[in-house]
């Protein structure tokens, strides 16, 4: 497919690109440069890159990503293979499970984790390396899960009767056809791991820095924001340099493929099937419910003993005559659901144009796709004070607008759209489409009635994930100025800022909650996805 | 990529933008110069005050029509966005002057200062609260403030007001941060808690103690700022020497310290942590379940105090409204709703402690400080040395 030239008209691709290209350059480019443009001096950039601190800290944020990565891809495929192919009790809501931790604010997560650890491992680089495997299976499960279900089972079947073992099936024919899904689950991962922020500052050694701790220590401790530019520009050329190594990656081995709608998921037969499924969902489940009983747990803990209290007195604010919290978690959780529907709606409808777009596009199409996936990479300080400087006067003046919060999520929930979606897209045997063109469709209506469909799966999949991103969104958040009520996030931050053991647990209630809500809502958008497939399970 | 995706006029209209801002504030400098006298306030002015504070208002005030004035206050993020009696006390200034506040949080006060800084001129809202005295150097070299002394200044200290003489900025509350100690951990152990500075190298408290980086935590810098009072800026580094060898214990954040290594809070090992000095009565107001004694005590001879300063932000397009609501933050109504809602003592002299605060707040008799412009000038340098001394 990659040799072969777009078949599509200009005017359509056009038209698809031009609405995330427009999103893409007011609300992230626009603002990054402005805030390089006002901020970068040649004084901060000589002190930034001549300091031996920055280099130190920088090789330090490529390893640890680069090792991340490797480590959950690594150990990601098993599960991500059994959760694609197998059908067993509680599937949903492990994978619920799972994005609940991918999703929580790593303030709440890193202290559960801590839970799982032995002590002599706690706050050092082996405590970050596993939290962010950990943290990040679910885009293992998901992005590559979604790819492998639409692989026809049938190869594999083949070369099986034709004697390969389970590894020879796996290196010579899954792995070549799912590798463009776990190029762009590395790519995710990396993004995430290499802008790590809450992991380092509570997992890390005391004074681990990546570059994004430090471009927030530079902003908000030591007020120097010209040398926070300066490594934001910095931390995202590395990324830009890494992100387009894997989008050519991923292109260069997309093959064309006869993808089945759904291969059916089946149930383990043998003796030996039904101990690996077992083994590797009861590892799974291991690792995806002991942080999260760790979270519930502590919102029944106090210093004194055991307390319901912090449940029983969610609703009500006051917690003496007289005095209040401030924080209300009810209002909170209502917050961050409006937030989450809005950001869902836009990543989803720019997503999946660009997608189409992307895939339509052939080789020109990259360009998009490094360019969408950049605010992954940037600093979520770039992102919330860019915005504060350039939608700063008329016309443009938004700032504090409520609907800046919803797009600035949209900006990192995008990449995780596009990327679901490209993989099956791109996949689509071109020769579906040419057989299409000779029964005498035009090429758009071809593209509508072959390409299309193919999309909405992958979209629903890319729907929860970024309604879950933005439920837990806390960085990006917490640099926009706000007027209108804290969202989850936030209120357990505020909690868990203040002295008071009611505080605390309470703090521990709302991210309880918050997981709650994260799982419920994958599972909704599971069931609305392939209803067929859940009949057929459910009878 | 960015040369096929950055929209045309992107540069084009930052480069606009430049231009309109300094339009703007040429203007508004002329509009300011040429404007006569406007504000009332002056007859009240505390004698002594320098007759530069107060410039004038610009007429531009007057430009939204009658009944709808409204005025914006930033704060960080600790300030309660609504429920509070202290939001309560916001209304009734709504209803006395008719004039709206809205409320718009902007982060922790470092995010808050750093937005102030880059927005100077053209803010995000028209009074801002909470800048501390270890940062307000900085909030006045980065002219974010427009100077003005309260027309009821007269309530607060010379003490607070001492540290911006000019009006740069109003005093509004004040605390301080100190060690705190697990009273029952102690007891247990028929051990005294520490008394001084020089105790916490005390073979006796060895591995008791946890503190925050500096670099990365406000208390943990307010620590750091008491030692080198103590100890002088030469001699803090041996003092830190000292502490590291009795196995003091560096964490990222005052809630990794409060809420994970504090014996009383997070259920860890140390008895010892920095904390605020308003910690042991917010220990019982938000207890769970309800007790009528403090869990933990204070240092007393540990404590930093951090001044907490509000300001009308320079570029405001409602300097009348700002400035009274700068009035009414140290007007009794709303200074005796501090305590209890942001665990800091009122600034103004008149205002009565709540019980709960008189009960089990230290208020030091003689807390550490240092000048806001020896913190600003030598900050990067002193968490710099701090780091390579105890991290390194």
């Amino acid at each position: 497919m990659s040799q072969s030239p777009s078949r599509q008209p200009r005017w359509l691709i056009f038209s698809l690109a031009i609405i995330p290209i427009i999103g893409l350059g007011v609300f992230f480019l626009w603002p990054f440069l402005t805030l390089l443009a006002e901020a970068v001096t040649g004084e901060a950039i000589t002190n930034t890159l001549t300091r031996r601190s920055t280099w130190e800290i920088a090789w330090f944020t490529l390893w640890q990503a680069t090792v991340s990565t490797v480590g959950t891809i690594i150990i990601g495929l098993t599960p991500a293979y059994v959760f694609a192919r197998y059908k067993f009790h509680g599937r949903e809501l492990l994978v619920g499970l799972l994005t609940a931790i991918f999703v929580l604010p790593t303030v709440v997560m890193g202290a559960a984790f801590l839970a799982l650890l032995p002590t002599s491992l706690d706050r050092t680089i082996w405590a970050v390396l596993g939290a962010h495997v950990v943290f990040n299976l679910a885009v293992v499960i998901r992005v590559v899960g979604t790819m492998w279900e639409h692989l026809p089972t049938d190869m594999e079947a083949a070369a099986a009767t034709l004697g390969a073992n389970r590894w020879r099936v796996f290196t010579d024919i899954s792995f070549p056809l799912i590798r463009p899904a776990v190029t762009a689950a590395a790519a995710i991962v990396f993004l995430f791991t290499f802008t790590s922020f809450g992991v380092i500052r509570v997992l890390g050694a005391t004074g681990t820095r990546t570059i994004e701790v430090e471009i927030w220590r530079r902003t908000t401790q030591l007020g120097e924001i010209s040398e926070a530019a300066v490594l934001a520009l910095l931390q995202l050329g590395i990324l830009a340099l890494v992100v387009l190594w894997s989008t050519f990656a991923q292109r260069r081995h997309s093959r064309a493929l006869r993808l089945e709608p759904l291969s059916p998921r089946r149930t383990p037969r043998t003796k030996g099937e039904r101990r690996f499924v077992a083994i590797v969902v009861g590892c799974t489940a291991i690792v995806a419910s002991v942080p999260l009983i760790a979270l519930a747990v502590r919102s029944f803990s106090t210093p004194s003993g055991w307390s319901t209290t912090a449940w029983t007195n969610l609703g009500q604010t006051e917690i003496r005559p007289g005095i209040r919290i401030g924080i209300d978690p009810v209002n909170a959780l209502g917050n961050s659901l409006r937030i989450a529907v809005w950001a869902t709606l836009i990543a989803v409808v720019v997503g999946g144009v660009a997608a189409l777009a992307i895939a339509a596009a052939g080789r020109s199409g990259r360009f998009l796709d490094t360019g969408l996936m950049l605010p992954l990479g940037a600093s979520a300080v770039t992102i919330g004070f860019g915005m504060l400087i350039t939608f700063d006067a008329d016309p443009f003046d938004w700032r504090a607008s409520w609907w800046l919060v919803p797009v600035g999520h949209a900006l990192i929930a995008v990449p995780f759209v596009v990327r679901t979606a490209l993989g099956p897209l791109r996949a689509v045997d071109p020769a579906m489409t040419e057989a299409a063109a000779t029964l005498g469709a035009a090429p758009a209506r071809a593209w509508r009635e072959v390409v299309v469909p193919y999309l909405w799966r992958p979209l629903a999949v890319g729907a929860a994930l970024a309604a879950a991103i933005s439920l837990g969104e806390f960085g990006a958040t917490s640099f926009l100025s706000r007027s209108g009520g804290e969202t989850l996030p936030i209120a357990i931050e505020q909690l868990l800022g203040r002295t008071g053991s009611l505080l605390q647990a309470q703090g521990y209630v709302l991210a309880t909650m918050l997981a709650l809500t994260t799982v419920v809502l994958v599972a909704i958008v599971d069931r609305l996805r392939d209803p067929g497939q859940n009949e057929a399970e459910g009878s | 990529m960015s040369k096929q995706f950055s929209p045309p006029t992107g540069r084009g209209l930052a480069g606009k933008h430049g231009v309109a801002v300094a339009a703007a504030a040429a203007l508004a400098l002329t509009v300011a110069a040429c404007s006569s006298d406007s504000n009332d306030d002056s007859s009240t002015e505390p004698a002594g005050t320098v007759a530069i504070a107060n410039p004038p208002v610009p007429p531009t005030a007057s430009s939204s029509p009658e009944g709808e004035r409204s005025v914006t206050l930033v704060a960080y993020d600790s300030f309660p966005e609504s429920d509070t009696s202290l939001n309560d006390a916001l209304n009734q200034f709504t209803d006395e002057t008719g004039i709206d506040v809205n409320l718009l949080i902007a982060g922790d006060t470092g995010t808050m200062l750093a937005k102030a800084s880059l927005t100077a001129g053209n803010p995000e809202g028209d009074v801002m609260w909470g800048i501390d005295n270890t940062f307000l150097s900085r909030a006045i070299n980065d002219d974010i403030f427009e100077a003005y002394v309260a027309s009821n200044a007269d309530v607060l200290p010379d003490e607070l007001t001492v540290l911006a003489p000019n009006g740069e900025a109003t005093p509004v509350d004040f605390g301080d941060v100190c060690v705190n100690y697990d009273i029952a951990w102690f007891g247990d152990r028929e051990l005294a808690p520490p008394n001084t500075m020089q105790d916490l190298t005390d073979p006796a408290y060895k591995d008791q103690f946890v503190v925050q980086n500096p670099a990365t935590s406000s208390p943990g810098l307010a620590f750091l700022l008491a030692t080198i009072d103590e100890f002088g800026a030469d001699g803090w580094q041996d003092y830190w020497t000292a502490l590291k060898d009795n196995g003091v214990e560096v964490v990222d954040s005052w809630t990794q310290a409060y809420y994970e290594r504090f014996s009383w809070a997070g259920g860890g090992p140390k008895p010892l942590v920095v904390s605020y000095g308003s910690s042991p009565p917010a220990e019982v107001v938000f207890a769970d379940p309800p007790r009528e004694d403090a869990p933990t005590g204070v240092v007393a001879t540990t404590c930093f105090r951090q001044v907490e300063f509000a300001g009308v932000l320079r570029g405001t397009a409602a300097p009348a409204e700002a400035r009274e609501l700068i009035d009414f933050l140290i007007d009794n109504q709303f200074q005796s709703e501090l305590a209890l809602n942001l665990f800091v003592y009122p600034a103004n002299v008149n205002t009565e402690l709540p019980q709960e605060f008189l009960d089990f707040a230290v208020v030091p008799a003689e807390p550490r400080t240092l000048d806001p412009a020896l913190i600003e000038s030598n900050r990067s340098a002193w968490i710099d040395e701090w780091t390579e001394l105890v991290l390194g």
